[in-house]
């Protein structure tokens, strides 16, 4: 994916939040740290747009504390979390760069409890690489792109690089 | 990170990285629940040969924040009183399954000592007169708050009172001088250290002349048995020349901050209630401590397992 790939993902995207939920009257946006909360901004900006009469609230949200794989790998902390109100009763879109296996979307399910108990809670991302080992699905994808287990995907808003294990990117 | 047994130890980018994750672990203190389940399973076993309530507390408060179990050893009820020794007490609760001992000793180095006993993480909690470096981490969060700024270069920091036989004393140099700050040493000559000219700091027999030039004035506790020992005349003369009171707090300046590692000797070098000292940061050096504690435990904790 491009750069101007990415920022219409990013503005379908949008159009997709605001039409799924009739508006966003009631919703949240919550970024996952690191990778999540500059697309949730983005996102935010691009709704605000759209629905000009509404301002939607965009937080942050570290799940390390939450992973199930503490010990078993390093685990590098983001910043602390910011949730901007309170999220009981409201729709939570929990956004991501890339899904994966599911893990860190299943960490950040539990931590989002400890702010409140939401009326439902969705799931944005940019890319959806596969590889999954958790029943979790997003709502709202950019782009579906088949990976190996051994390949980095890294996303930015220049665009979507997959470097393969042999060094090849695409 | 393995162990945090001093402050070099540590080193500048340690120093940094425990302080950010510090804001994570404060940012979950404020919630309804403050409780986050990042340390399951893990163990974590308090081992003080020496009082504590401050210390003692906030560590078995941040274990239980992160979900970790916590064992609590009290030498007075211990089997140390039947002889037992410091190796074979650190081995037997080993066998027990323990992932961080958190020791406080009366003796230096202790804490390097226990690490060769033990696979299990050591956190200095105090040895002797030599390293308190949680307590450092906790004042280097707590002015770095205050301030509202990260990098702490060219503030002028004065610590007053027993240089001498003060652990928090030795940790606070190297950690505030790793942030960039000016340190000023003021005590009586008896109860400076040797060697102090090797020290990156300046010394000063002269409270009142460095009042108006502090930005952090940080005031340590008077040991009492510093009296009998004759290092101090009389506690009144000590109180007189070192001692905190109303003069001296109006003669800061009005954005300096006053510190103190508690507990306190109010009349000794506490003159005055430190509530009424406007810039008091002694709640928030206790109620970060908590947070610091957490960072410090997750992230020696958190390392990947080496077997």
């Amino acid at each position: 994916m491009s750069g101007p790939d990415v920022t219409r993902a990013i503005s379908r995207i949008a159009h997709e939040i605001v039409e799924r939920n009739h508006g966003i009257e009631n919703v949240v946006l919550v970024g996952l740290q690191r990778g999540g909360t500059w697309i949730a901004e983005a996102l935010g900006e691009r709704i605000s747009a759209i629905e000009p009469n509404f301002a939607v609230p965009v937080g942050s949200l570290d799940p390390t504390m939450y992973r199930d794989d503490i010990g078993l790998r390093p685990v590098v902390a983001g910043s602390a979390s910011h949730i901007p109100c309170d999220i009981t009763g409201a729709t939570v879109v929990l956004i991501d760069d890339v899904l994966y296996t599911g893990r860190t979307v299943r960490a950040a399910l539990e931590g989002l409890n400890n702010f409140g108990r939401p009326h439902a809670v969705q799931l944005a991302v940019l890319v959806d690489r596969g590889h999954r080992e958790l029943p979790i699905r997003p709502d709202y994808v950019g782009k579906n792109m088949p990976t190996q287990t051994t390949d980095e995907v890294d996303v930015s808003a220049d665009g979507v690089i997959v470097t393969s294990a042999s060094g090849a990117a695409s | 990170m393995k162990h945090l047994r001093s402050i070099s130890e540590l080193g500048a980018e340690g120093l940094s990285r425990i302080l950010k994750l510090t804001e994570s672990m404060a940012e979950i203190n404020t919630r309804a629940v403050p409780k986050v389940p990042a340390l399951r399973g893990k163990t974590v076993v308090s081992l003080f040969f020496e009082d504590s309530t401050r210390t003692r507390l906030s560590f078995e408060t941040a274990a239980k924040r992160l979900s970790a179990e916590t064992m609590n050893f009290s030498v007075s009820t211990s089997s140390v009183n039947k002889g037992e020794s410091l190796r074979d007490t650190i081995e037997t609760i080993t066998d027990m399954g323990v992932d961080a001992f958190v020791v406080r000793h009366k003796s230096v180095g202790v804490p390097w000592q226990i690490s060769q006993w033990t696979n299990a993480s050591i956190v200095n909690a105090g040895d002797g007169a030599h390293q308190h470096p949680t307590q450092a981490l906790v004042d280097c969060f707590t002015v770095r708050e205050a301030l509202g700024k990260q990098d702490l270069s060219g503030l002028n920091l004065t610590i007053v009172g027993d240089i001498k036989h003060s652990r928090v004393a030795r940790s606070n140099i190297h950690a505030f001088s790793m942030l960039g700050a000016n340190i000023t040493l003021v005590a009586p000559p008896t109860l400076l250290p040797l060697n102090i000219e090797h020290w990156p700091v300046k010394v000063s027999n002269d409270l009142d002349a460095v009042l108006a030039s502090t930005d952090v004035l940080y005031m340590l506790r008077l040991q009492s048995e510093r009296m009998a020992q004759g290092l101090v005349p009389s506690l009144h003369e000590y109180s007189t020349r070192y001692g905190l009171d109303e003069k001296r707090v109006a003669a800061l300046q009005s954005s300096a901050v006053v510190m103190h590692p508690g507990p306190m000797n109010r009349g000794v070098e506490m003159l005055i209630d430190p509530s009424d000292i406007p810039n008091s940061l002694i709640h928030r050096q206790v109620t970060n401590g908590v947070s610091v504690r957490m960072a410090v435990l997750f992230d020696l904790l958190s390392v990947e397992e080496l077997s």
